[in-house]
């Protein structure tokens, strides 16, 4: 047992580290430094550098344009890019529906998506929770009917909590295509054109006062039958698949360690008692405490990797990825908020949108903590709430 | 022994309990908050009526002379109600102040003004470096003549955009963070010098950076002994602190209402989510933590009123303050997680109880620092 990479695997890291210190743009390097809102533009901009590199897909085989990493490589790559608060791709199209292209769609399909993925040239929403259909998902009602010409499903119904659902141009939904007597059953994949007649996106403000969710309506929409993927009541199987790949892609490793660093930093430069932050046993000893955590589940994540790497498919251990994850994010979110005491208080959406364009009140960084703490209560709600991983895990692993 | 409230009391706590109901539904309250001001002057002017503004204040200057068992009752409601107007600020903060180390002239002056809504305070005590230290204290105040010169920025003021007159905590002599040296002045909020940069709050509350430049005050603004107005500061957290400890009884209150009903209503899996035991479990978390709340800010009440032993007062309020902030979690993020998403958005009156709630652990110093205050004792 070692932890450490081979020659080949250094030289990759240097590789990539090289790359991102050329390639990535300064100015959305430092809207995610600051937690700066970001919008299509930025997402759109360096996927498309990631994809001239051939880096966009790290997870595609490379029949498909993948770069043909190991998990190892897979590893470091993610490990470097969260050391320079690189933009995390979006992951509806790249990690979510490709995979499910390759393994469930047609050769038509392929051809008409992947490459549109591939250069964010589509941009591309899930259409899976419904105002009565959250922990419980296969309960959704949203209906898809052949019309007479057999040509068309006629889909009605409402999706909700659609991430980015105003930037898309597609979307890949979960659609009930016929009543069985058991939920799951009925259920098909089906991609949607938002610019089809009859779909309405309205916006939902979350808690920070920003717009990135939204409710999506579907009145007789109009969807041809050859953008059903798989067959018709193959719908639970494929999301199943997909899910996973969702919350492997969310315990986001990397990124809790660069919030940590950005933790230390700030308790460096705030005083109490006339010293430094840091110095206070208390904090000290709750940053140590978070410290723990992630160190277990960096280790964690990579006993994951290196089971992948034998070859083993990923199972019941997404789910304790998801959980342990989005924890360590949400404690972070709650210290970086405790780290500034009283200027967590003030409260400007122009600086969430667009960072401080005068003096700061109090610590520069401290505007956005407050609303960022409160927003992340979200990542143990979506991706299937934490209690349906516990539920998973009960059942998948220990047979309960 | 008697843990009970009077017949007084609770009349009022009635009258109030139906002003809120009536006037301050979750729309009116949003739309409040938002009007430039963060609060209405309305409902100001109706807490002038019905007398809760006098609530803590003796009679001789119109007040009820209910003292801190009476905000017991006063900042519950407010915080059900998620109450916006500046009660903390202006009463709990400013008034009690002035009644407490202002001069006879200075009572006279401020107290019935207050107590009849024609005046409004502010109390201005954070500093950028201090953190939760009360007596870190850089803002200065030199004597010229019979005159005080005001120099220095005070942060997170809240409500300072409105009141009339802002009180300033202020170094006369000693070391920064020395409890010796520091003296409160009260000060005009249209002073030539004075000047305040605006901003709305996280929990939907209305606060100020308020700078003097150069500000010049008689000695007859000096509120209460100069060189020595720690203890008078310090006694007038520990009355905050515990107000808002009450106040976070109220809030936890509504959370744990809401969260019940919607575990009560909301279905999946073919039943309502209440009949799962882990979710079960969860609120009567925030049930129990609820009641433990409600005593230790009872006692906290009655520590403060008492006034007779400054180490109890502090160990009380502290330890209702260390409650509060465990509340955080227990009552507020898993209020928004038993709510799933729509108790992350905006437009549910949940999220921002779980703000308020979160806020509330930060003012007059974080969990933490009363943990570690408690133990020092």
């Amino acid at each position: 047992m070692d932890l450490n990479y081979s020659p080949e695997d250094q030289k990759f890291q240097l590789e990539v580290r090289e790359f991102l210190t050329n390639e990535y743009p300064a100015d959305i390097q430092k809207k995610v430094a600051n937690g700066i809102k970001l919008v299509k533009e930025d997402y759109v901009r360096w996927q498309k550098i990631l994809a001239k590199k051939g880096w966009v897909a790290p997870g595609w085989p490379e029949e498909f344009g993948g770069p043909g990493w190991t998990p190892v490589q897979k590893y470091i790559f993610d490990e470097e890019c969260g050391l320079v608060d690189s933009l995390r791709t979006v992951a509806f199209g790249l990690v979510m529906l490709a995979p499910v292209l390759m393994k469930f769609g047609t050769d038509e399909q392929r051809e008409k998506y992947l490459g549109d993925i591939y250069n964010s040239d589509v941009w591309w929403c899930q259409g899976y929770s419904e105002p009565n259909a959250g922990s419980d998902l296969a309960s959704l009602q949203t209906k898809a009917i052949k019309d007479d010409s057999g040509e068309n499903y006629i889909v009605n119904g409402t999706k909700i909590w659609t991430t980015q659902g105003h930037y898309a141009d597609m979307m890949f939904a979960l659609v009930r295509t016929s009543q069985e007597d058991k939920k799951q059953k009925g259920i098909s994949f089906l991609l949607i054109d938002m610019n089809t007649p009859g779909i309405t996106v309205d916006p939902i403000v979350t808690v920070d006062g920003m717009h990135v969710v939204n409710q999506v309506f579907l009145e007789d929409v109009k969807v041809p039958v050859e953008n059903l993927v798989g067959t018709e009541g193959l719908g639970w199987t494929i999301a199943k698949s997909l899910l996973m790949h969702e919350r492997t892609y969310i315990a986001q490793v990397p990124r809790s360690k660069k919030q940590i660093e950005r933790l230390k930093k700030i308790a460096t430069k705030e005083l109490y008692n006339g010293k430094p932050l840091i110095e206070d046993a208390t904090f000290k000893a709750k940053i140590s405490a978070v410290e723990i955590e992630l160190m277990a589940l960096e280790m964690t994540n990579l006993r994951v990797l290196s089971k992948l790497a034998a070859g083993d498919a990923p199972g019941a251990e997404s789910s304790l990825l998801k959980v342990k994850g989005t924890e360590v994010q949400q404690s972070i979110t709650a210290l970086l908020m405790e780290a500034v005491g009283y200027f967590g208080f003030p409260y400007s959406k122009e600086v969430m949108l667009n960072d401080w364009q005068e003096e700061a009140i109090g610590p520069e960084e401290a505007a956005v903590l407050a609303p960022h703490y409160f927003d992340w209560r979200k990542s143990s709600i979506y991706g299937g709430s934490n209690e349906i991983q516990k539920n998973i895990m009960a059942k998948a692993v220990l047979g309960l | 022994m008697n843990l009970e409230f009077t017949e007084e009391m609770v009349m009022l706590q009635d009258s109030l309990n139906k002003f809120l109901q009536n006037e301050y539904d979750f729309e009116s309250r949003q739309k409040s908050s938002r009007n430039g001001i963060g609060y209405s002057e309305d409902n100001w002017q109706g807490f002038a009526e019905m007398g809760l503004l006098g609530v803590p204040f003796e009679d001789e200057f119109g007040g009820f002379g209910f003292g801190q068992t009476g905000l017991i009752v006063v900042m519950e409601a407010i915080g059900k109600g998620l109450v916006l107007e500046p009660y903390l600020s202006s009463v709990v903060l400013g008034g009690q102040i002035i009644q407490r180390a202002g001069t006879q002239a200075q009572k006279e002056e401020i107290l019935p003004k207050l107590i009849g809504g024609e005046m409004k305070l502010a109390f201005a005590y954070v500093e950028r470096q201090a953190r939760y230290n009360l007596s870190d204290v850089q803002f200065k105040a030199e004597k010229k003549g019979d005159q005080f010169v005001l120099n220095g920025l005070k942060s997170v003021v809240f409500n300072a955009e409105t009141a009339d007159k802002i009180i300033v905590s202020v170094r006369t002599s000693g070391e920064s963070i020395s409890k010796d040296g520091i003296s409160l002045f009260i000060v005009d909020k249209d002073a030539a010098g004075l000047s305040l940069r605006n901003y709305e709050t996280v929990d939907g509350l209305r606060a100020s950076e308020v700078s003097l430049n150069n500000v010049t005050v008689d000695s007859s603004a000096l509120v209460g002994t100069l060189d020595e107005a720690f203890p008078v500061i310090e006694y007038t957290i520990d009355s905050a602190s515990a107000a808002t400890c009450s106040e976070g009884v109220g809030v936890v209150n509504q959370l744990r209402e809401k969260t019940v009903e919607y575990l009560k209503t909301r279905k999946q899996f073919e039943k309502t989510i209440g009949n799962f035991q882990v979710l079960q479990h969860r609120v009567v978390d925030m049930f129990m933590t609820e009641e433990q709340m409600r005593s230790l800010s009872y006692l906290a009440a009655i520590k403060v009123a008492a006034d007779d032993n400054a180490d109890e007062r502090t160990k009380s309020v502290s330890a209702a303050k260390v409650y509060l902030g465990d509340a955080r979690a227990i009552c507020g993020e898993q209020a928004a997680q038993l709510h799933g998403g729509i108790g992350v958005t905006d437009e549910l009156d949940v999220a921002h109880y779980v703000k308020r709630l979160a806020m509330i652990n930060t003012l007059f110093g974080d969990r933490d620092y009363h943990l570690q205050r408690f133990s020092q004792v």
